[in-house]
């Protein structure tokens, strides 16, 4: 049976699309998540794509974390569901405390968008299994608040249980804390990272194909999952 | 009709690369006597009814401010009064 993922947008989603089409790419079945829905509609998994969810207006993520979909996402990422935030969705993440600390404005103030390279540094989460530990990774990078900051117990925490999933390599695009690009909760379900890896799938639109581990990870980690 | 004010800042540990910017651009206006700068979020809240100190709290816990990044205090003022008479 194809694992069904599903994608949610938002009002002012923009990366919802390609998020849905590396879901096919990967081999599952795209499922289309309206954030004012709080039905999940029996998906295996959920991605929360990129973009400036209700505008950023006030923070980052902060009003989205009060959706009538984030109340069900919330509940059943606790209970175990696979869950992916990217940039924005990580935001939004964070926000709705299923991951510790907060995105800031870049250090730098400037917006920055180019392909970066990343180490991954944890292979034992729902979304980073197929990838071997420390391999390097080419993945789109863009936004304007990605500076990832907590507190130095949380930070050693994070490194101590092996949650930090990510980190920049060859440049930090935007001050992150110890380069951290990535980071998932203490059951490894739940992954927010700040680069795109929905951007790198297709060789026509990405510089590479290193995104796509992500999704497959997904799907590997729902055959092994008990029913 | 009072209204709260809710004032917002990062937490003093936290980078402002806003206040940090308008800082290091001082020296253009010739300020050089200006150690450094914060730039907080000033937000006002007029109930319907009597103003809820407390439910102004709750709502600046949960939505105004992200209490991992950033402290908040509560105020009551009057609609004519300004913030500089207050402080």
């Amino acid at each position: 049976m194809t694992a069904r993922v599903g994608v949610v947008t938002f009002p002012g989603s923009l990366d919802d699309g390609d998020a849905a089409r590396a879901v096919r790419i990967a081999g599952a079945e795209p499922v289309r998540l309206w954030h004012g829905d709080p039905d999940l509609h029996g998906v295996d998994a959920v991605v929360l794509p990129g973009g400036f969810s209700y505008g950023d207006y006030l923070r980052c993520g902060a009003i989205a974390r009060f959706a009538p979909v984030m109340e069900t996402i919330v509940d059943a990422a606790q209970g175990g569901l696979p869950v992916l935030g990217i940039c924005n969705g990580f935001q939004i993440l964070c926000e709705a405390h299923l991951l510790p600390g907060a995105l800031t404005r870049n250090q730098h103030l400037h917006f920055r968008n180019r392909d970066q390279v990343l180490r991954i540094e944890s292979v034992g989460t729902a979304w980073t299994n197929v990838f071997q530990p420390g391999q390097e990774v080419l993945i789109p990078v863009k936004n304007g608040e990605g500076c990832y900051v907590a507190d130095t117990a949380t930070l050693d925490q994070l490194e101590a249980e092996g949650r930090v999933v990510a980190r920049y390599v060859g440049g930090n695009p935007n001050g992150s804390q110890r380069d951290i690009a990535a980071i998932t909760n203490a059951a490894g379900n739940v992954v927010g990272i700040m680069p795109h890896p929905e951007h790198a799938v297709e060789a026509l639109t990405g510089p590479s194909l290193d995104g796509l581990g992500f999704f497959t990870s997904a799907l590997k980690h729902l055959v092994g999952a008990p029913a | 009709m009072p209204r709260v004010v809710v004032d917002v800042m990062l937490k003093p540990e936290i980078l402002d690369p806003q206040g940090q910017a308008v800082a290091n651009a001082l020296p253009r206006l010739g300020v050089s006597d200006v150690a450094s700068v914060r730039i907080g979020r000033r937000i006002e809240i007029e109930f319907t009814g009597e103003p809820d100190l407390d439910r102004a709290r709750e709502i600046a816990d949960k939505l105004l401010a992200n209490p991992v990044i950033e402290d908040f205090t509560i105020r009551l003022v009057e609609a004519d009064e300004t913030a500089d008479a207050r402080s």
